[in-house]
């Protein structure tokens, strides 16, 4: 895992891991992950050849690979037109871009609901 | 009329069928919809219902629900029926779809979860093994009450029908998106790569009025409304 002078972190695409991510600063996947991600207050990035198999807590999800798992996100979620997720979406906004593909339940919770 | 004597049948020649002013592009036509205005009605005046959308996954019906408060659930079964790991042979070594691997895999709801279904055209390309059992499972995860809106294409719609998707763009007005041509390319014996253009899919059968009865057998009632545009839609409610 590397980190940009920006403060996002990077996993490339030839990286495996499996089990617990969790972390205070953004987060960019390009190659495998299995298990979980937490990063509450940050974002993930799910990039064109990212494979992610976890469940996700983020204040941000962008998806442009694939996940296969339930992504809570306490701000918004963004499908670009290249993700497959399979999961169900829990969040304040959503953007999803036309073709993109999703298995699984939008749940909109409005900030003035909790 | 039908084996279930609680069902009853309304048939409307309503207004339903598509405008010729084409919607954004020339691969998308809009469409008045009988049905999905019955359906409007109930959805635009409750609060957190439960959707089930079974056609490509659509931003804009994601969008159109959401933002009336509900929770919409989406899910692609003709996409998910290409699964070649479902073939097998039946008893007679006819190919078919293994409906159970299917269910395992697909609509895997709680029993009586949903307020709606929308299930667009999906019978009519499904593949025969199938539909009943979506049929029944769909009938299981509906909650007593609930309505299902689905699209059958009449005898003179023709073996070509194109598939569609369907966007909800108004209380009874859809736009309807032509699925694409899949272009497929693969590395031949030879090494060569050769492009096959697949048409998406095909229309596979016509249900004519008692085919469709036969198939919503165990739900409470059935109501038809014909379109202009050789389809039939259906509203039933479990």
């Amino acid at each position: 895992m590397s980190t940009a002078a920006s403060g996002l972190a990077q996993i490339g695409k030839s990286v495996v891991i499996k089990g617990e991510l969790s972390g205070s600063e953004d987060l960019y996947v390009d190659g495998h992950v299995e298990g979980s991600i937490a990063l509450k207050g940050n974002s993930l990035t799910v990039g064109p050849n990212g494979q992610v198999k976890a469940s996700v807590d983020a204040k941000g999800v962008v998806v442009q690979g694939k996940l296969d798992g339930n992504i809570q996100a306490s701000d918004r979620v963004d499908l670009r037109k290249s993700a497959v997720v399979t999961g169900d979406i829990t969040a304040q906004r959503i953007s999803i871009e036309e073709g993109a593909s999703l298995k699984g339940k939008v749940d909109i919770q409005r900030s003035d609901a909790k | 009329m039908s084996s279930v004597s609680q069902t009853f049948m309304k048939l409307f020649r309503g207004s339903s069928g598509p405008d010729v002013s084409p919607a954004q592009g020339s691969q998308k036509l809009t469409r008045r919809s009988s049905g999905l205005g019955e359906l409007s009605r109930t959805w635009e005046s409750a609060e957190n219902l439960c959707v089930l959308d079974l056609g490509s996954t659509s931003p804009t019906n994601i969008r159109h629900f959401t933002e009336h408060g509900h929770r919409i659930y989406s899910e692609d079964l003709l996409t998910a029926s290409t699964d070649p790991e479902l073939l097998t042979k039946d008893e007679q070594g006819n190919a078919v779809l293994d409906s159970r691997k299917f269910l395992a895999d697909n609509l895997v709801y709680p029993a009586a979860h949903f307020d709606f279904v929308l299930c667009w055209n999906l019978p009519d390309y499904l593949d025969e093994s199938l539909v009943k059992p979506v049929v029944g499972r769909l009938w299981s995860v509906l909650k007593p009450g609930g309505m299902l809106l689905a699209f059958f294409h009449t005898r003179d719609a023709g073996p070509d029908s194109p598939c569609h998707r369907f966007h909800i763009v108004g209380a009874d007005t859809l736009e309807m998106q032509k699925i694409v041509l899949r272009r497929e390319a693969r590395r031949g014996p030879t090494g060569a790569v050769h492009t096959a253009i697949s048409d998406g899919f095909q229309l596979q059968r016509v249900f004519n009025n008692r085919h469709i009865e036969n198939l919503f057998r165990d739900f409470a009632s059935i109501k038809f409304f014909l379109a202009r545009d050789n389809v039939r839609e259906v509203l039933v409610v479990r």
